[in-house]
């Protein structure tokens, strides 16, 4: 396969033909904030906090979903970008309902993680505060759309990882919302088959196990990482 | 409550500092020119709409101390109920729930009346500093204050910002 090589924040770099700047950037040690990406499965450019500043285009790229090019000028770390995901996460968080003092996901959330990274210390845009249900009538995990980012993670698992279906997307903008096959109580799915790749996949606390309380879900991506593993790799092996 | 955890720290900060208004003093007013000020709570009602319109009018520094003066936090689940949420929780809390004399406190001028919608402390005054944490952990405090103690504008960084 063909390489590319190209400049990210100055650094001379070269990367596979088809690959992503996120998958160059993070082969040469350098992070970018992700939060809808989930090795494994397909990117989506849903939650924009990858955007990156390409030298020549004057608007802004998700990293996730642009594939590298030859003579590439890349930055992923600009005062403007700092800007731009700082305001990102606080429309996350006005949105919907996060309150972290009280969530199954508290201390181990991929949400709350990136805004104090980011330097997040409020938010500036007024609060929705929408009217949102938590669906419980799944035997084994529940589903709070109060806490959903939207990232679709828990779509692109069951479908792609998966295989089953079930989790979907319904509506648009701030309407749009995880649906459990054709938008019936998640209890009630036939295509379901309970394994939780979702839970797994979920970086906030929208999907959690039935019983965790507060601060109480952790998340083990291994079983994820280890079908990946298996189907990329050919490996039965689950990595560190 | 969590300023207690300071411990030892108090003592060394009330060599520094003079108290003036607090929830463990016996002081009714709120004084004029404090230098600094650490707001607790959202502004749910009529009184803390008040309140911190006079603090911030006779405050230098105002500090949105906790998630919920930052974030407005568990108070503010009530605004999900959108318009009527006040007398929805007052009667589900007052009426509802009560074991006997079912009623909602009435006492104008007494009692304050709830606000349409509960509102963290920067949406009501400017804020100069914000410190979440629910509850702040007691080395964040003492970061702040010591900063400001010392002349420098405070800055947190990194899990020093964490809600929750």
């Amino acid at each position: 396969m063909a390489a590319k090589t190209l400049i990210i924040n100055g650094k001379h770099v070269s990367a596979e033909e088809n690959a992503t700047i996120l998958e160059a950037a993070t082969e040469a040690g350098i992070s970018i904030p992700t939060l809808c990406h989930l090795d494994g499965v397909y990117d989506a450019g849903a939650c924009r906090l990858c955007l990156v500043e390409v030298a020549g285009i004057s608007k802004l790229l998700p990293a996730c979903t642009t594939k590298v090019a030859e003579g590439m000028d890349v930055s992923t770390d600009t005062e403007r970008l700092r800007k731009y995901r700082r305001m990102t996460l606080e429309l996350l968080f006005a949105e919907r309902n996060h309150v972290c003092a009280v969530c199954v996901s508290n201390n181990h959330c991929e949400l709350q993680t990136l805004a104090y990274s980011q330097g997040m210390e409020h938010v500036r845009f007024e609060y929705r505060f929408p009217k949102w249900e938590v669906d419980n009538t799944h035997a084994l995990f529940g589903m709070d759309h109060n806490r959903c980012i939207l990232c679709t993670r828990c779509v692109r698992v069951c479908w792609h990882i998966e295989g089953a279906g079930t989790k979907n997307e319904s509506g648009r903008g701030a309407k749009e919302r995880i649906i459990t096959d054709l938008n019936q109580p998640w209890g009630a799915s036939d295509t379901c088959t309970n394994c939780g790749k979702c839970v797994m996949a979920c970086p906030t606390g929208a999907l959690f196990y039935k019983g965790s309380t507060v601060s109480e879900m952790e998340r083990d991506r291994s079983k994820l990482e280890f079908i990946v593993t298996a189907r990329e790799k050919k490996q039965w092996i689950a990595s560190e | 409550m969590s300023f207690l955890d300071l411990d030892e720290f108090l003592i060394e900060l009330a060599g520094k500092v003079e108290l003036v208004f607090s929830p463990v003093m016996d002081v009714k007013e709120y004084p004029e020119n404090v230098d600094l000020c650490l707001v607790e709570g959202a502004v749910c009602n009529e009184d803390n709409l008040e309140m911190i319109h006079k603090v911030r009018r006779r405050t230098k520094i105002l500090v949105s101390f906790g998630d919920c003066a930052v974030t407005a936090n568990v108070t503010a689940i009530r605004n999900q109920l959108g318009l009527g949420n006040a007398e929805s929780v007052l009667q589900r809390a007052y009426v509802e729930g009560a074991q006997s004399n079912p009623g909602v406190p009435r006492e104008p001028g007494i009692v304050p009346l709830l606000l349409p919608r509960v509102m963290p402390v920067h949406e009501v005054v400017r804020v100069d500093y914000f410190l979440p944490g629910c509850p702040p952990p007691a080395d964040r405090i003492k970061a702040v204050l010591t900063q400001v103690l010392s002349g420098v504008e405070p800055k947190l960084e990194g899990l020093q910002l964490k809600f929750g």
